[in-house]
C-alpha cells in the first residue's frame, strides 16, 4: 500500500527533476531520450521496489539509477560519435568521468532553463502548456489529456509537433540574458497563468487531478520567485493571484462535485495560510513601479477574500476590473466588471451598461442580465437565463443556471 | 473600424474644486473609461494638468498659460474605437467633464496614415 502511493509522488517531482538535467546534459534535441531515461528508472522502481521494498534513500536511488542508465545510454549510442560528443566535449573528459550532476541546485537551474526553453515563443501557447504539464510538471500523457478534455492522440500530436519545433528552432537550455529575460518571462507567466486557469476551471471530474495542475503552476512559478534573475514584481503579482485563488479550492466544490458560487460559499473552508501567503506575494509584487494585470488581478482577488459586503469594497473592486479593463480587454472581466458596477453604482446604471456590451454568444452576458433583472423584473431575468441555458456549454453551467431559474420561481 | 479623439474642453481651467468634488470627477471618469473599455473601445489617454503649463506664441514668446487670454482649455484627451463618428459622439456623451457647465468634447477622427487620408 505504501509503495503504490510514494511510487506517483516520487514519479511526479523526481521525473521531472531527471528529465530536466539529462534533457539541458543532452540538449533539446534529444529531448525524447531524456524522457525515456526518466521513465525507465521508474518502471525499473517500481520492479525492484514492489518486491524488495522501499529502499532506505528513495530519491539517491533514483539518481543513482538515473545516472547509471544515461551513462550506459551514452556508451552505446551512436549518436554519441555524433552530435552528443560534440555537446560534451568541452568537459575535456573522457566517458567514463561524465558527472551527471543532480545537486538540487543544478535542479532548479536546469528546471528553470527548460521552463525558458519549453515557453519559447515559436510554439503555440496550447502546445507549451502540453509541454510543461509533461516535461516539467510529470503529468502522462492520459493526464494531460483528461485536463484538456481531449483524447490521447491529440496530445501525443501536439507534443510532437512541438518538439519538432523545440529541435528546428535549436532553442538553447540555459538563461537567456537579462533584457531578454524580462521579455521571456512574459511567456512563461501566461502559460503559467493558462496552466493555473486549466486547473482551476477545468471541467475534468479528477478533483485531484485539477489540484495537482494548479499546484504545479505555483511549484514553476515559485522557482521564479526563487531565482534572483527572474524574482519580478510582476512573478510575485502572479504567485499571489495562483495564492487567493486557490485558498477557495475546498470551498469552490460541494461534496457532490458540484461548483459553489462565491456568494453562496463556507468562507470557514477558505484557507487562511493561502490567503496569508497571497498577501505576502502581493506585499513582494508591490516593490517596483509596474503595474502588470497580474497586480490587478491579484488586487481584485485580495478583495474576494474578504467575505463582508462593503461600499470600500465592491467600489475598489469595480476601479480595479476599470484598470484591468485598460491593460488587457477580456470578455470575462467586462462582464466581471458590470458586475461590480451593479454593486457599486446600482442596477439599473449597471443593466444600461451590461446591454452595450453586446456579448450575445456568451452565456455569463445572459446570466448577468438575468442576475441584474431579479427581483424588480423576474420576468425579464427569466427570458435571460433561458437564453443563457441555450448558450451554455457545460453541464455544471446548465446546472448553475436552471438552479438560478428554479430559485426565480420559487420567489 | 476607425479611432476618434475625444479631446476635453474646460471653460475655465483655474476653477479650484474641493478634494470631495475632484474625488467624485475621478470616479466618474474611471468609471466612464471603464465602461468603453468593457465594450474593448478604449485605446488611451491622459490628462494634461494645467500646473506649468506654458504657450509658446508667434516668434516665440513664452506665456504662462493657458489662462486668462484663452477662453476654453484642454483638459484631457482619450482615443476610442469606433464604427462611426456616431459611435464615437455616443462614448463623448457619457463624459463626465460634460457635467461643467460651458464645458465641450470635441470628437476628431484619427487620419490613419495609410495614404488615403
Amino acid at each position: 500500500m505504501k509503495e503504490q502511493e510514494l511510487i506517483p509522488h516520487l514519479f511526479r517531482t523526481e521525473f521531472t527533476k531527471i528529465s530536466a538535467v539529462l534533457c539541458k546534459l543532452f540538449g533539446i534535441e534529444h529531448i525524447e531520450i531524456a524522457e525515456d531515461i526518466a521513465s525507465d528508472t521508474f518502471l525499473l522502481a517500481f520492479e525492484t521496489w514492489s518486491f524488495k521494498g522501499i529502499p532506505a534513500n528513495p530519491v539517491a536511488w533514483l539518481y543513482t539509477v538515473a545516472k547509471n542508465k544515461a551513462k550506459t545510454y551514452i556508451k552505446r549510442s551512436q549518436l554519441f560519435e555524433g552530435k552528443i560528443t560534440t555537446a560534451l566535449k568541452n568537459s575535456s573528459t573522457g566517458i567514463h568521468e561524465i558527472e551527471i550532476d543532480l545537486s538540487d541546485k543544478n535542479i532548479t537551474d536546469s528546471q528553470l532553463q527548460m521552463l525558458f526553453a519549453v515557453c519559447h515563443p515559436s510554439i503555440s501557447a496550447e502546445a507549451q502548456i502540453g509541454l510543461a504539464l509533461r516535461i516539467l510538471c510529470g503529468f502522462g500523457i492520459n493526464e494531460i489529456a483528461d485536463a484538456f478534455l481531449t483524447n490521447k492522440e491529440t496530445i501525443n500530436k501536439r507534443l510532437f509537433r512541438a518538439k519538432e519545433k523545440l529541435r528546428e528552432e535549436k532553442v538553447p537550455i540555459e538563461f537567456p540574458n537579462e533584457d531578454e529575460i524580462i521579455k521571456r518571462l512574459d511567456t512563461i507567466l501566461t502559460t503559467l497563468y493558462l496552466l493555473f486557469n486549466e486547473g482551476y476551471y477545468s471541467e475534468s471530474q479528477d478533483a485531484i487531478l485539477r489540484n495537482d495542475l494548479c499546484l504545479e503552476a505555483m511549484r514553476l512559478t515559485y522557482l521564479l520567485v526563487e531565482n534572483k534573475y527572474t524574482n519580478h514584481p510582476n512573478v510575485n503579482a502572479l504567485l499571489s493571484l495562483m495564492c487567493f485563488h486557490s485558498s477557495r479550492f475546498e470551498a469552490r466544490k460541494n461534496d457532490n462535485g458540484e461548483i459553489v458560487l462565491y456568494q453562496d460559499q463556507d468562507e470557514t473552508r477558505w484557507n487562511e495560510e493561502l490567503i496569508a501567503k497571497g498577501v505576502y506575494f502581493l506585499h513582494e509584487a508591490s516593490q517596483g513601479g509596474k503595474i502588470s494585470k497580474y497586480h490587478v488581478e491579484a488586487y481584485i482577488a485580495y478583495w474576494h477574500t474578504i467575505k463582508t459586503d462593503s461600499a470600500e469594497k465592491w467600489e475598489s473592486i469595480l476601479q480595479l476590473y476599470n484598470h484591468l479593463l485598460q491593460i488587457e480587454y477580456s470578455p470575462i472581466a467586462a462582464l466581471n466588471r458590470t458586475y461590480a458596477l451593479s454593486k457599486a453604482n446600482g442596477n439599473a446604471v449597471a443593466i444600461t451598461e451590461a446591454e452595450k456590451l453586446n456579448l450575445t454568444d456568451n452565456h455569463f452576458y445572459y446570466t448577468l442580465l438575468g442576475e441584474l433583472h431579479k427581483d424588480t423584473d423576474n420576468d425579464k431575468a427569466k427570458q435571460h437565463f433561458e437564453k443563457a441555458l441555450l448558450l451554455a456549454k457545460t453541464n455544471t453551467d446548465r446546472q448553475t443556471i436552471r438552479k438560478k431559474i428554479d430559485q426565480l420561481s420559487t420567489t | 473600424m476607425d479611432e476618434y479623439i475625444l479631446i476635453f474642453r474646460h471653460e475655465d481651467g483655474q476653477k479650484v474644486a474641493s478634494p470631495e468634488q475632484i474625488q467624485v470627477w475621478m470616479k466618474h471618469t474611471r468609471d466612464w473609461i471603464g465602461g468603453i473599455a468593457a465594450q474593448n473601445k478604449f485605446v488611451g489617454g491622459n490628462g494634461l494638468p494645467f500646473e506649468d503649463s506654458k504657450v509658446v506664441g508667434h516668434k516665440g514668446v513664452v506665456t504662462n498659460g493657458p489662462f486668462g487670454e484663452i477662453k476654453e482649455t484642454i483638459g484631457g484627451y482619450i482615443i476610442v474605437k469606433g464604427n462611426s463618428v456616431d459611435e464615437a459622439v455616443e462614448f463623448a456623451k457619457g463624459c463626465p467633464v460634460l457635467q461643467g457647465d460651458g464645458n465641450t468634447v470635441e470628437v476628431r477622427r484619427i487620419a490613419k496614415g495609410d495614404g488615403v487620408h
